[in-house]
């Protein structure tokens, strides 16, 4: 048992915190920290930053443009960047997108697409869910139909996040009807530029903008484009589905949302009284923090587990659960937090004078109504336990 | 970073648990858990000679352990097998005899068995020690005395002026009455009236807290050692137990519940591995707290949902896991619950 990092190890996590300093854009930061809608610029400007110290796809091969970190410097990089109030990497191409490429692609589509999504020229957005196959996927019914050497796909696929920047959607799209759902699936990388590819904004529970649907009509697609065989889509599925489990118990974000809190209760009020002296207040929090120190010994456990078997394995359903928990019991009581003031919808009328809380607690809670996504989506937190009750409990 | 134990421990492990195994069987157990004086001299010497002791003994007293991890190591293959032995007033007495520069042979050959008497009728706290020393005697009530039973020895934090002072006292100078406690083992009230006793150091307040804190973490890593067997006992019956035609296990409503179960102690041994680590270091009294929060809070709900989950069989004296589940409730009314460790964990954020 030994829970220091190695020098090297402490090292590497200097080197991330000064890349941080020089490179993080400030004002990029800063509207993480208040957590204020990002453009598209913002995110392009910090995966190019990335790029440029070749820490962008960091678990690619090294011929590729991959770093050959090990999993604890991915941890130490998710944690320095949380730290810093970096954005989230976008993941689709460079996390989901990529790995899959590596594994079932061609390596004429290795060749062209990898560098793309590297140099930002290509935006992905990922096309599984649809409106009637959500935690049941294998259910997805839009459909593609061979004709020469096209597929002509029609349906509807929805919760797309950031499709509206994307230039590029990777579906799962059915290509043989009847027999097993699973054995009927295929892969398909689609340019959004193709005529009958429609996007529709969805509005999200506190306001944001974020997710969209995607009509696909009469949509033909090069059959080149097919990753892997046909109707072997589900397996590409099961592997993505693996490595988006990584950096899945997002500790960093709530150690940054605890911090934030803590500092926001300590701050005396108008009659002096600091919120954290209120006993009912303090013990709730300590009870997240106590949750939050076990889950970032929990999450290095699997972690360092990874360094040895590789891929992540079921139990890291236990991070899901767990740290979206305490994330959103972060978010709840951040919320709470601010009393009266939690009210008002986010406005700049009341930015500057006119301001109820300090900047980082004005979108509480709103975040608090968009984080309940996180126990929905990448497999609800339902569905985590039924993966756990099988693989680890044999139920 | 590295998450394993290292071979000695593992070694240590493997042959506590075999002997346990062996000696300490769940009708042995509750044998001896209930009649006085709540001890198996045979198991405690064979204890001895596995050198439980000494691995709870820092190296520069005549040890070979001492760190939080061999607590843990210890404790957690205790807690497996229910074992009712006094090794916990081993530990915390381990503790005190080396901050008083005390001898420990007596106490890791196991010739001598230690009892600590520190906490008093309604309260945990050091704040509200009554028992006061006065010209080399000692007078007040200590409540709940761990070991106090077959202890040839007692060592007892009284109030000393303005300050905390420790001393050894023999039990046939006071009274003492043994009994059982709800979950087995045996503790004792002892009355001190005007005590003989023996000083063994001033100012001993941080000395005390280091034992209450090594005693929470290994209660914790106990509550953790009874809970893999809880949980595999649940998951266990959930596959064997047939109701309406198929396993009760089938029903998804239990599935989730026994996962969640899963899930909490794995948060639980984590915080234990945590605290484990903070040993001797200035977060060692906070993370112990936190430690002990967590295991408690864990540990009554794995105890209730594995009765509700067995069923009325769970009811029963005769079923192993009602002795379980009854261990991990009351643990947490030794050396502080979750509310009193809570409220610990919270003056550090309270600080300015």
């Amino acid at each position: 048992m030994d829970l220091r990092f190695s020098l090297a190890e402490e090292a590497f996590r200097a080197e991330v915190r000064a890349f941080m300093a020089d490179s993080l854009c400030p004002e990029t930061a800063a509207k993480v920290r208040e957590r204020r809608t990002l453009t598209k610029h913002d995110m392009e400007a910090y995966h190019a930053a990335l790029n440029e110290r070749g820490w962008l796809a960091p678990s690619w091969p090294a011929a590729y443009g991959g770093a050959g970190w090990t999993p604890v410097q991915k941890h130490i990089f998710d944690e320095e960047a949380a730290r810093a109030s970096a954005p989230r990497l976008v993941p689709f191409g460079i996390a989901m997108l990529a790995p899959v490429l590596f594994r079932f692609g061609t390596q004429a589509q290795r060749d062209h697409y990898l560098p793309r999504i590297l140099d930002g020229t290509d935006w992905w957005c990922q096309g599984y869910s649809e409106p009637g196959a959500g935690s049941d996927l294998a259910g997805l019914n839009t459909r593609a139909v061979r004709d020469g050497d096209e597929y002509i796909v029609n349906g509807q696929k929805t919760w797309t996040t950031l499709g509206q920047h994307a230039d590029w959607i990777f579906c799962l799209l059915r290509t043989k009807p009847d027999g097993k759902p699973q054995e009927g699936i295929s892969f398909l990388l689609i340019d959004m530029k193709t005529p009958g590819v429609e996007l529709r904004p969805i509005r999200l529970i506190e306001g944001g903008y974020e997710v969209n649907e995607i009509f696909l009509t009469d949509v033909r697609v090069p059959a080149s484009n097919l990753v892997g065989e046909e109707n072997m889509g589900w397996t590409v599925a099961k592997y993505l589905l693996t490595h988006e489990r990584n950096n899945i118990a997002g500790v960093g974000f709530s150690i940054a949302a605890f911090e934030s809190l803590l500092a926001y209760a300590r701050m005396p009020r108008r009659s002096g009284r600091r919120l954290i002296d209120d006993m009912l207040f303090a013990a709730r929090l300590a009870r997240i923090e106590v949750d939050l120190e076990a889950m970032k010994i929990t999450n290095l456990r699997l972690v360092v587990a990874g360094e040895t078997s590789g891929a992540p394995g079921v139990e890291s359903s236990i991070l899901k659960i767990k740290g979206v928990e305490i994330r959103q019991a972060l978010n709840d009581l951040s919320r709470r937090a601010l009393g009266p003031a939690a009210a008002p919808f986010p406005s700049e009328d009341l930015d500057g004078n006119a301001a109820l809380v300090p900047p980082e607690q004005a979108a509480n809670a709103g975040e608090y109504f968009n984080n309940r996504k996180m126990s929905i989506y990448g497999g609800s937190n339902e569905i985590q336990k039924n993966i756990l009750a099988k693989g680890m409990l044999g139920l | 970073m590295n998450f394993e134990q290292t071979d000695d421990r593992r070694m240590l492990t493997d042959s506590l648990s075999r002997l346990l195994t062996d000696a300490c069987d769940a009708k042995t157990r509750n044998v001896t858990a209930y009649a006085a004086p709540f001890h198996s001299p045979d198991l405690w010497s064979k204890l001895a000679d596995l050198g439980v002791f000494h691995a709870l003994a820092d190296p520069a007293q005549g040890g070979f352990g001492g760190t939080g991890f061999d607590i843990t190591t210890i404790f957690q293959a205790l807690g497996k097998a229910l074992c009712p032995e006094p090794v916990l007033p081993t530990l915390m007495a381990a503790r005190l005899l080396t901050h008083a520069g005390a001898d420990l042979g007596p106490l890791l050959s196991g010739a001598v068995h230690y009892a600590v008497a520190v906490g008093e009728l309604d309260s945990w706290s050091l704040d509200e020690i009554e028992t006061t020393a006065r010209n080399g005697t000692l007078t007040g009530r200590k409540s709940v005395v761990y070991g106090g039973a077959v202890a040839e020895k007692i060592l007892v934090v009284a109030r000393d002026g303005a300050e905390l002072s420790l001393f050894e006292i023999a039990p046939a100078d006071a009274e003492v009455i043994p009994y059982a406690m709800i979950d087995g083992g045996g503790a004792a009230e002892v009355f001190l009236d005007a005590t003989p006793a023996q000083l063994l150091r001033k100012n001993a307040g941080a000395a005390v807290q280091d034992a209450l804190d090594a005693a929470a973490l290994a209660l914790s890593a106990e509550a953790l050692g009874a809970m893999d067997v809880t949980r595999d006992t649940v998951v266990d019956y959930l596959k064997q137990r047939r109701q309406f035609g198929r396993p009760i296990g089938n029903n998804q409503a239990l599935q989730h519940r026994a996962v969640e179960l899963m899930t909490e102690i794995e948060q639980v041994r984590s915080i234990v591995i945590l605290a484990a680590s903070r040993m001797g270091t200035d977060s060692q009294s906070r993370t112990v707290s936190m430690c002990k929060h967590l295991s408690g809070r864990v540990a009554r709900r794995v105890a209730e949902e594995a009765i509700q989950m067995h069923g009325g069989i769970a009811m029963t004296w005769e079923a192993p896991v009602s002795h379980y589940a009854k261990r991990l409730v009351m643990i947490d009314s030794q050396f502080g619950d979750t509310d009193y460790h809570i409220k610990r964990v919270m003056e550090g954020l309270q600080a300015t």
